[in-house]
């Protein structure tokens, strides 16, 4: 039977307890939503210890099903104020998932200063004080707890970033390849950091594995819904050739790729850091083109990037870091904005707040419009060591805008917005302004439908039928982050009629319980009003659910279009 | 008629990225496509001008037509 492992860092105690019967049903950001939202004080400070950091391996996880391996981690952010959720690959939903652990909280924090980590096994959870990779970088902390703990260890890690609190941090997962995947949005890493803990290793000896209620059952069902997987053109082929980063081609075509902090759709560099161009340039210099970031990804968007001597740079080198650091700063360098990713990897910091925030932070003077080589010098001099302007950096985009005093700060609920401009495609707008996340692309990924013509089309310069979009991509969403499955598994599920079904089959097999596509609904909306309550108890409410002024006043070229839906409109998307 | 063609992703592979076409007026989306030997069915995305156009849309004077194949995602 599953169980619950709960470690208290106040009183260094550890404990497994039983699964509340309320919590059967649930897991990955089903589960942790839950438990944030049952168990902290909506309005604790998030750095406090009465915040709790959970991770939960979704419904799916450590069973054959393809793209199944995905770690939910959730907590109070300390960057939105709101309550979080944020999914990322590796190795260790799997490993948890495998060990029967369904989540693991962690909750309190040191009464002294002293640092610990965790060590989590079949029998429970170790905690042991750590002083030895205390300031080191994640890469570093991969390999010393593989050469204490060997090479199958899995590792959950903060760099410098998570150590030092900042709102940016980010939590490292250990890759296949002893590379990092991360629970990049929301400051995670710093909630990791205030509960003193550098890192988490998981040994998977001993492990009883995941019990399949129906085995044959199950098997079939995960047939039809890998072949879903591979039939469908965007997750058959496109993710695996091109990856994400075949977006900036499209999106600057559609005029929707925010250039120079927002102030443009299109950027005149865009062919140099495209999805083609990176797609030839890796394959020219032997890295690998397609890469799964965890064992039965049959998808494999990733990719492995090397230097021109071939070397390792990067991977998981996503279609939002490539934007926010290049179209969104002017800066077309592929090579440094590849190095610049390996950075914020090994520094513990989320790509995304903090592409977005070098691009305030050019707007405000610190550095240069398409000055990449100052970048990565404030990355290593200033966030990396700390100092008093890396922090206000590792703070985020909204950080540095408060800080010096700009007022086009493209947040919302203080997050950065990604990759997609909201004037010349509204449904993102409408997803940005009401995910309980805060500005966050993934829960409710309307560009498949506004943009790529996946499950249909609407005009993504118009209004209509934007807010209805919105709502199901975020509800259907909120399901599939239960399931450990990758979001990406939307654009079978979107088209391909089979796929959803047998999503629900594999869940029914592994549970032997017999839901149905409405109770997957229902659980979608459910999660998404636990945590919009949380969110207003913690004094996050409609007056926040909006886009920042600038976005009604600017119109954005080539479209010149300007964000129009009025507070009534947006609003009405939690009518439901 | 010249407009600009554009082709994305895979369907550069022995083509090209852009090119400006010579084209008779009253030549739609759909014949372009077959033009270049490719079938109805590759394609993913047709943009006319940065806005979504369909293969029946008439290309006129000065278009920029952009084809890409169904990929993308992030
Ligand atoms: S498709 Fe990409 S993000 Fe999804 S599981 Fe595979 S490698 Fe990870």
């Amino acid at each position: 039977m599953d169980k619950i492992f709960r470690v208290n860092m106040t009183d260094l105690t550890t404990k497994i307890e039983e699964v509340p019967a309320a919590w059967a049903g649930l897991g990955g950001r089903g589960l942790t939503s839950t438990i944030v939202a049952a168990e902290v004080p909506p309005t604790c400070h998030a750095l406090s210890a009465d915040n709790k950091l959970v991770f939960a391996p979704g419904l799916l996880t450590g069973t054959p099903a393809a793209n199944s391996g995905r770690l939910s981690a959730g907590a109070k952010s300390p960057l939105t104020g709101g309550i979080k959720e944020s999914n990322a690959g590796g190795t260790a939903a799997q490993m948890l998932a495998k060990l029967g652990i369904k989540a693991l909280i962690i909750e309190g924090a040191p009464k002294t200063g002293a640092w610990y980590n965790l060590a989590v096994g079949v029998n429970g959870v170790t905690i042991s004080e750590e002083k030895e990779l205390l300031g080191l970088g994640n890469f570093a902390v991969i390999d010393a707890v593989e050469a204490r703990l060997g090479k199958k260890t899995g590792v959950l890690t903060i760099g410098p970033a998570g150590e030092l609190k900042m709102t940016a941090a980010n939590i490292s997962v250990k890759d296949p390849d002893s590379k990092i995947r991360s629970h990049g949005r929301g400051g995670l890493g710093a909630v990791m950091g205030s509960k003193q803990i550098k890192f988490i290793s998981i040994d998977g000896e001993g492990a009883p594995g995941v019990k399949i209620a129906d085995p044959e059952k199950f098997k079939g069902a995960a047939k039809v819904f890998a072949k879903a997987l591979l039939d469908h053109p965007v997750s058959g082929e496109g993710l695996p050739t091109y990856g994400t980063n075949v977006l900036v081609n499209i999106l600057n075509e559609a005029g929707g790729l925010p250039t120079k902090n927002f102030t443009v759709g299109q950027f005149e560099g865009h062919d140099k850091i495209s999805g083609e161009t990176m797609h030839d340039t890796i394959a020219a210099r032997g890295g690998k083109v397609k890469h799964g970031c965890h064992a039965g990804c049959i998808i494999q968007c990733s990719q492995v990037y090397n230097d021109k001597d071939g070397k390792y740079v990067t991977s998981g080198f996503e279609y939002e870091t490539i934007w926010g650091l290049g179209a969104d700063c002017c800066i077309d360098n592929l090579d440094d904005i590849a190095r610049a990713d390996n950075l914020m990897d090994d520094i513990g910091i989320d790509s995304i707040e903090t592409a977005v925030m070098f691009g305030v932070a050019m707007e405000a003077g610190i550095l240069n419009w398409g000055d990449s080589k100052e970048m990565l010098r404030l990355l290593t001099e200033e966030i990396a060591k700390g100092t008093a302007l890396g922090r206000v950096l590792g703070g985020g985009a909204g950080s540095v805008g408060r800080t010096y005093g700009v007022t086009r700060v493209p947040v919302v609920k203080n997050q950065g917005i990604p990759a997609y401009d909201p004037r010349s495609v509204k449904g993102i707008g409408i997803t940005y302004a009401t995910s309980t996340m805060g500005a966050d692309h993934t829960s409710g990924y309307t560009i498949a439908t506004n943009i790529l013509n996946v499950g249909g089309y609407v005009d993504p310069l118009k209004k209509d039928g934007q807010v209805e979009l919105s709502r199901n991509l975020q509800i259907a969403t909120a399901a599939v982050d239960s399931t450990g499955m990758c979001i990406f598994v939307a654009f079978p599920a979107l088209d391909i009629p089979e796929c959803l079904p047998a999503l629900i089959d594999m869940i029914n097999a592994r549970f032997g319980i017999a839901l149905t596509g409405d109770d997957v609904t229902n659980l979608g909306k459910h999660i998404l009003k636990l945590e919009r309550d949380f969110n207003q108890k913690a004094g996050l409410t409609s007056v926040h659910d909006r886009l920042p002024d600038f976005f009604k006043t600017e119109p954005v070229a080539p479209h010149n279009a300007v964000w129009d839906f009025t507070d009534a409109e947006i609003d009405e998307f939690w009518n439901f | 008629m010249k407009i600009t063609l554009k082709l994305f992703a895979t369907f550069r592979n022995g083509r090209f990225k852009v090119a400006e076409q010579e084209l008779p007026e009253g030549t739609d989306v759909r014949q372009v496509v077959l033009g270049l030997g490719l079938t109805e069915e590759e394609i993913g995305i047709v943009m006319l001008n940065g806005r979504h156009g369909e293969l029946d849309s008439t290309l006129s004077h000065g278009d920029t037509l952009s084809l890409f194949p169904l990929v993308g995602g992030g």
